[in-house]
């Protein structure tokens, strides 16, 4: 009978719907040829004005990546790429003269955001939240600073916080992300265009959340941004960053770096909505999104990652906890999706090294259409981290049968006091959950959205409350084309 | 209401019922009996629209519209609701953003507003006490580490909140102890209306005590080899299906 569909092709057909951020912005660019070597990276240094300190750094990571191989264990496949066919750096042209105030942003860059639902007026600003905008490799705009200013808390460009601040980002850039840290990282800290600052000082909470939006525009464009924050002693922060690109036939290479310090009693909360464009359902183009995330957590202090990944053609992210200080706490709440052709392998590492240091792992992998979603973490008690506790709980849902989920999780105990808990599960959306969604008055895509959103309402409740409603609709969105 | 008219269905590459005829009026209480294998749940599953069941020949009328033009949640919509003989777990989706789901995507059919959170709050809290279930379920995964009784007086409060036309129950008595079996055959008796009609596919006699048919039709082979009164179901109870074998085409 025609209205007897199978499961399967009716959740083919709700996976098929179109990457709504996949716009291009006609923009005027000043954009360096591709290939990079020494100049490429003075010619970024000097576009930057930066001090002669910031060009040594920069020419040091150079050296140290020229050396370095590109990491090949993550269970992701991808043709070799080729480093020199790269523009490492593009700026819209109208920030040459960065504007002083959002009057004087290029009115097209504006309404490329309002297209991304991110207004940067900051009277239709999202209430309570401000924003700083990356477009190719600058800062276009970064809302309510004044008013953070007020509470002493520093959110600007890191390129400025170069100019205005270099005794902190001489202090803490590098600090928990070494230059020669892996390959990807050595390259960002080589050429890294812009990013974002976050300082808040000993003992304030931060008044409002702070978000980063990234959007890659130009074609053969790298973006290689980098954020250091910095969570005085006892102070409070909540971050979100978020992250679009247009549909390009050609990948595009996203590396960045991202640090956190939270210092003693500090809590610096992290949370990820990455939707780069995932390349088309017959697997062209795409994001390869190549990130290091670390943050290193003093006494008491406490640092959260929340990730939701939807995005990319290939993704390679593992942002991880440095627990340093007794008592200190880390934890790692993730949804990875992928659609399609999609491929990523993501996870986290959690490094005991103080006293009663604890971590929480908790990973939703969501495969759909003929992608592989990777977990991969690891746990190391080191020798001094007594009585330390880790649980740990993957779970991966399949969809359809073309898919694969993988879980890699390493353990490292030196520690005989220290508890490793680790949890794994795998299963379907069933023909069953299916029918009675259906049956009760449903259609499927509905059905499927919640049943997926039920499985993923552990680290949904972690993400600040706008951004679990906006995680929810994105999930909705990228599952078109896949259920069975 | 429902009429059924020479349905032969199979289910992969199986035939399982034959020529089967069925005519149920508004407010008629059909239970559908008969040994195992004898094509009772298929029944319900071709009639809701599962898929993996499928329509060989025949046609079906429900409500003066064609049925088998309509897919699985359009009949839902219409108002055809089945209470299941294994409720499955939907994990992290809670039961009152589920209901209130499905009970939206009725009333948007039938033309009707989406009720408020807080009026179908109150709606669901007073249903779940009509089936004694907590209404701290409300806020539990669909059916996530319910009993076996739990999932079925959820089938029940499921039943009542959507309001349905027609109401089959697949063998909702298997499993359940009497206690559960009284308040899933009060919830069902609550329901009955001039309006209503109901198919319940039992295996025994006992649940008809409770929830009283009107008629009772004997399915054996995929076909309806015998019809009566309640009377009938308890024949079957004293004599077993073995005696009506020889009717079996």
């Amino acid at each position: 009978m025609s209205e007897q569909v199978s499961g399967n092709a009716q959740v083919e057909d709700l996976m098929r719907k179109d990457y709504a951020a996949g716009f291009h912005s006609a923009i005027e660019s000043d954009t360096l040829p591709p290939g990079l070597d020494e100049d490429t990276v003075r010619f970024i240094s000097a576009q930057k004005e930066e001090p002669e300190w910031m060009l040594e750094w920069r020419l040091k990571a150079y050296r140290a990546w020229r050396e370095m191989a590109e990491p090949t264990w993550a269970h992701v496949h991808y043709p070799e790429i080729d480093f020199s066919s790269i523009s490492y750096y593009s700026s819209p042209k109208s920030m040459k003269n960065r504007p002083k105030s959002l009057d004087e942003v290029d009115p097209e860059l504006i309404a490329t955001y309002e297209k991304l639902g991110i207004p940067l007026h900051e009277q239709a600003a999202l209430a309570g939240v401000a924003v700083d905008a990356v477009f190719d490799s600058v800062s276009v705009v970064t809302t309510f600073r004044e008013k953070l200013y007020e509470a002493g808390v520093i959110f600007c460009p890191i390129s400025e916080a170069v100019h205005k601040h270099p005794e902190l980002v001489k202090k803490y850039l590098g600090s928990v992300v070494p230059q020669k840290d892996n390959f990807y990282a050595a390259l960002n800290s080589a050429v890294f265009s812009d990013g974002s600052f976050v300082y808040i000082p000993k003992g304030v909470r931060c008044p409002m959340e702070l978000s980063t939006y990234f959007r890659i525009n130009e074609l053969n464009t790298g973006q290689f941004e980098r954020t250091l924050i910095i969570a005085e002693e006892g102070s409070h922060v909540s971050y979100l960053e978020g992250c679009t690109a247009p549909m390009r036939d050609e990948n595009q290479l996203h590396a960045a770096v991202v640090e956190l310090v939270a210092l003693d009693d500090a809590t610096i909360k992290y949370s990820t909505v990455q939707n780069w464009y995932p390349g088309d359902k017959n697997g062209k183009g795409g994001i390869y999104n190549f990130v290091t995330k670390r943050g290193i957590a003093h006494k008491n202090a406490r640092i959260s990652w929340t990730q939701v990944e939807t995005g990319s053609a290939v993704t390679w992210k593992y942002p991880s906890c440095i627990l340093k200080g007794d008592n200190s706490v880390g934890e790692f709440y993730s949804v990875a999706l992928t659609n399609n052709f999609q491929q990523a392998d993501t996870g986290t590492k959690m490094i005991h090294l103080g006293k009663n240091t604890s971590s929480t792992i908790i990973a939703k992998g969501i495969s759909a259409g003929r992608s592989n979603s990777s977990y991969r973490g690891l746990v190391r008690m080191n020798p001094g981290a007594e009585g330390a506790r880790n649980f740990t709980q993957c779970d991966s849902l399949l969809i359809g049968d073309q898919c694969g989920a993988h879980t890699f999780p390493y353990i490292e105990n030196r520690n005989s006091s220290a508890v490793i808990e680790h949890e794994a599960t795998t299963s379907k959306v069933s023909d069953d959950q299916m029918f009675l969604c259906q049956q009760r008055g449903l259609d499927a895509e509905k059905a499927v959205s919640m049943i997926v959103n039920g499985f993923c309402r552990e680290v949904f409740k972690e993400l600040p409350m706008e951004f679990a409603v906006e995680a929810g609709k994105l999930l909705e969105v990228s599952l078109e084309g896949s259920v069975g | 209401m429902l009429e059924i008219n020479k349905l032969n269905a199979q289910v992969e590459d199986k035939q399982i019922l034959h020529d089967l005829s069925l005519n149920i009026k508004a407010g008629e209480v059909h239970a559908i009996m008969g040994p195992n294998g004898s094509g009772k749940s298929t029944l319900g599953n071709v009639l809701t629209g599962r898929d993996g069941y499928e329509v060989l020949s025949g046609d079906i009328t429900f409500n003066g519209k064609n049925l088998l033009d309509m897919g699985i949640e359009e009949r839902a919509r219409e108002g055809m609701f089945l209470a299941f003989q294994y409720p499955v777990e939907i994990p992290g989706v809670s039961n009152m953003e589920f209901l209130k789901a499905a009970v939206d995507a009725r009333r948007k059919h039938q033309g009707l507003e989406e009720l408020s959170s807080f009026d179908f709050m109150k709606l669901a809290r007073d249903t779940s006490k009509n089936v004694s279930l907590d209404p701290s379920f409300l806020k539990r995964g669909v059916n996530e580490g319910f009993s076996g009784g739990e999932k079925k007086r959820n089938e029940i409060m499921q039943m009542m909140l959507l309001e349905p036309s027609l109401c089959i129950l697949d063998e909702t008595d298997s499993g359940l102890d009497i206690d559960a079996l009284q308040v899933v055959a009060s919830g069902v008796n609550a329901m009955r209306n001039s309006e209503r009609s109901f198919i319940v596919v039992t295996h025994y006699q006992r649940l008809l005590d409770f929830i009283v048919p009107d008629y009772v039709h004997v399915l054996a082979g995929g076909k309806i080899v015998k019809s009566g009164d309640k009377e009938l179901a308890r024949e079957l109870e004293a004599k077993g299906y073995g005696w009506l074998e020889g009717e079996v085409a």
